[in-house]
């Protein structure tokens, strides 16, 4: 195969190559033995050595589902980073063995829908020739872990949490006692006083923090959660040093394998082990195990760490001012509103984070065509440190442009519909697959989100709403996070038809709280117009520039209710 | 049943107790018979024992089996991880529902044999489980026993 394998590293913190992990010898090997056990699992599934029920957790734990149409491989992206070369190779795969197209996900990670199981060896090949794969992407074990789309870039950041989230990827990557735990395991960091990773909602979020006494370490938060029953992960330790982590992190790990309920796949997360035992009485529990485990034994050198965040040193900044932005900005209104939304500040003077969006007016969120794979790529090399992020919003970022560029950038982006101005306002909708793709989907979740997004296109209106989250989950499991938006929208199905149950008040930060049912259920073409009322009454009753969730806390639910009623009075002209 | 060491199907001199029967020399017993052990003998755990249950005669089994009631339920891979870090050395047994694509898993967690039933050593044979033990070299963690250490080999390497 004639692609670009990227050389071994010298050194870290050039700018020769993008400011990320590297593959030494032992990662090589091991994720070459991983492709060739794949390999031999697909040949002995194929000669009934494997059942259908044996080969099942293999396949999924190299992120192979079988979907409503087709098979459907989840392709891990590593807290999100991803190189340009690695883009590429992402295009390639995409023209070689889809339609096309892939989709990034709300875990920061990219699908491809349309793969032939006798293929995928062979894409889990092209991926490792890339430093790539797609293992622990599904099954019952350690997922891939997420990480603050902007780390290493913020202004707000006290330390890069990607080198611990590296760890943990290792750590947590075939792991021998926990790869065949009661449910999915979904880790979180971030290392910003904002919360861009949702940490409070996974089953385990870790937050990088400083003590009194100066050193660093992590706050950790267990059991949170979306899916059917939504919670709030809980405290468990306020100042773990950084040392310990991993032994840690094995403690809590071992009480949900032996505790963890299986009986009811509908109630095995670890945030109902810690609800039904009680949050003492589990972190008494873990501290139990804690105590009795052989820390050092399990713990990574610190040296091991440091290792890694060698890879993540930051690019050397160049002393630049803005050149000539202002004057653009003048001279094109809508770079104008690109700048205003789509641009975040940056720890480097002269430097910007960008977001390209993926959500084009009418489009289908998170789906990008091998072309813009490739636009994305070119833009990374010539603009952003050869490196890019996914979003959990299911965005592209690039983390460090120098705003002298933000002008070409977003022309260069403007030729292949990846400039829309929407980044964090109502029309950068989170939608899951939905019944378009998805075995388990209850109703259709992409025609909802297109709708709204052309509804909602005017961007002077946008601009006036402001920032505000409309996510739409296509049934329970709520893949969609709609229990965490401002707006959340959930498909179901009743007596044959699509109804759609309307969500206030959710809010994935630090401060998180899950969504409020408004009402009952909706027929879908009356969503989008209950949808503009809320927002109506939301700008009526906003004071100053308060966000929704802080306008829904203060007045409560009941002067949104109308929505639902002057739907159902007077149609869509409201 | 069928049992495996080092990737190869043995002879196994071990038998397990028939309900109801009297107990004989080299049995393995279910937890809650094991007031009828004589001579050397066995127990064979649910995986959802406590240490504290065994702990009364850790000192004189001979053989732990822990039952594997399905190949996706892990809670056999910890249980054998805190049978050992309790001191037990004599031979500890996957018992069950576990597949060679487990080997390298079970073995980590120090588990020293592997006991299938005939049905699936059938579908499953010997040359499956050798591969098995040939297969993955490497691992990630530290405290397994896990034939290459990675965060060791680093190590060693500086």
């Amino acid at each position: 195969m004639n692609i670009a394998v990227t050389p071994p590293v010298d050194k870290p913190g050039s700018n020769q190559r993008p400011a990320m992990y590297y593959y030494d010898h032992f990662d090589r090997d091991f994720v070459q033995e991983r492709v060739a056990e794949f390999r031999n699992q697909v040949e002995r599934r194929l000669s009934g050595a494997l059942s259908e029920d044996e080969f099942r957790p293999h396949r999924l734990m190299n992120g192979l589902y079988l979907q409503l149409h087709a098979y459907m491989l989840r392709v891990a992206v590593p807290y999100g980073t991803v190189s340009s070369d690695q883009m590429r190779q992402l295009a390639l795969i995409a023209d070689k063995w889809d339609k096309g197209y892939g989709h990034f996900t709300t875990r920061q990670n990219i699908q491809f829908n349309w793969p032939q199981l006798k293929d995928v060896p062979d894409i889990l090949q092209a991926l490792a020739d890339v430093e790539m794969h797609a293992i622990q992407t599904s099954g019952n074990c350690i997922r891939n872990v997420t990480a603050d789309h902007f780390a290493g870039a913020a202004a707000d950041e006290l330390e890069d949490p990607r080198p611990t989230a590296e760890l943990i990827r290792q750590w947590s990557t075939n792991h021998p006692e926990y790869t065949y735990l009661p449910r999915k395991f979904k880790l979180a960091l971030t290392g910003s006083t904002a919360d861009r990773a949702a940490v409070m909602l996974h089953d385990i979020g870790l937050r990088i923090v400083k003590n009194p006494e100066g050193d660093i370490g992590y706050t950790v938060i267990v059991g949170g959660g979306l899916g059917r029953t939504p919670m709030v992960g809980k405290l468990v330790k306020d100042f773990l040093p950084r040392a310990d982590l991993l032994a840690y992190l094995a403690a809590i790990l071992s009480v949900y394998n032996r505790y963890g309920r299986r009986d009811n796949k509908y109630k095995a997360r670890i945030k109902i082990l810690v609800h039904e035992t009680g949050l003492e009485a589990f972190k008494a529990e873990v501290e139990a195990e804690y105590a009795a485990m052989d820390r050092s034994g399990t713990n990574a050198d610190p040296a091991e760490l440091a290792r890694i965040a060698a890879y993540f040193a930051s690019p050397v900044f160049e002393t630049v001012d803005a050149g000539d932005l202002e004057v653009h900005k003048a001279a094109h209104p809508d770079f104008a509103r690109f700048v205003d939304t789509n641009v975040a500040p940056h720890k480097a003077n002269g430097y910007a984070i960008v977001t390209a969006s993926i959500k084009p007016y009418g489009g289908v969120p998170g789906d990008v065509t091998s072309a813009q794979m490739r636009l994305l790529a070119a833009v990374a090399d010539q603009y952003s440190c050869r490196e890019m992020r996914i979003s959990h919003e299911q965005n592209v970022i690039f983390p460090h442009v120098k705003q002298s560029d933000l002008f070409a950038l977003w022309q260069m982006l403007k030729t292949d519909d990846l400039a829309t101005a929407n980044a964090g306002l109502i029309t950068d909708i989170i939608a899951c697959p939905g019944m378009d793709y998805c075995a388990l989907a209850t109703a259709r979740s992409i025609p909802i989100a297109q709708e709204i997004s052309k509804l909602f296109a005017n961007e002077e209106r946008q601009k006036l709403i402001g920032k505000l989250g409309i996510k739409i989950s296509g049934c329970i499991n709520a893949c969609g996070h709609h229990h965490i938006a401002a707006i959340g929208i959930l498909g179901l199905e009743k007596s044959g038809k699509e109804s759609y149950q309307i969500t206030l008040g959710g809010d994935p930060t630090f401060s998180a709280s899950i969504g409020e049912r408004l009402g009952p259920g909706l027929d879908a073409e009356e969503v989008p117009h209950v949808i503009d009322s809320l927002v109506n009454i939301y700008l009526q009753q906003r004071q100053g520039d308060e966000l929704f969730i802080d306008t829904y806390r203060r007045v409560g639910q009941a002067p949104f209710k109308p929505a639902l009623e002057r739907e159902v009075e007077d149609g869509s002209d409201i | 049943m069928a049992l495996i060491s080092e990737g190869k199907f043995i002879p196994d001199i071990w038998h397990h107790a028939a309900p109801e029967a009297a107990i004989a020399d080299h049995t393995i017993l279910p937890l809650e018979r094991i007031a009828e052990a004589t001579g050397a003998f066995g127990v064979l755990l649910p995986n959802d024992a406590e240490i504290a249950a065994i702990k009364p005669f850790l000192g004189t089994v001979s053989v732990i089996a822990i039952n594997f009631p399905a190949f996706t339920d892990g809670r056999g891979f910890s249980l054998a991880r805190l049978v050992r870090r309790a001191g037990f050395t004599g031979e500890l047994r996957a018992f069950g529902n576990v597949l060679p694509d487990q080997y390298a898993a079970i073995l980590a967690c120090g588990f020293d044999t592997v006991e299938i039933s005939p049905e699936r050593a059938a579908r499953q044979p010997e040359a499956n489980w050798t591969a098995a033990l040939g297969g993955r070299d490497h691992a990630y963690q530290r405290g397994y026993h896990t034939k290459v250490s990675i965060l060791n080999r680093r190590r060693a390497a500086k």
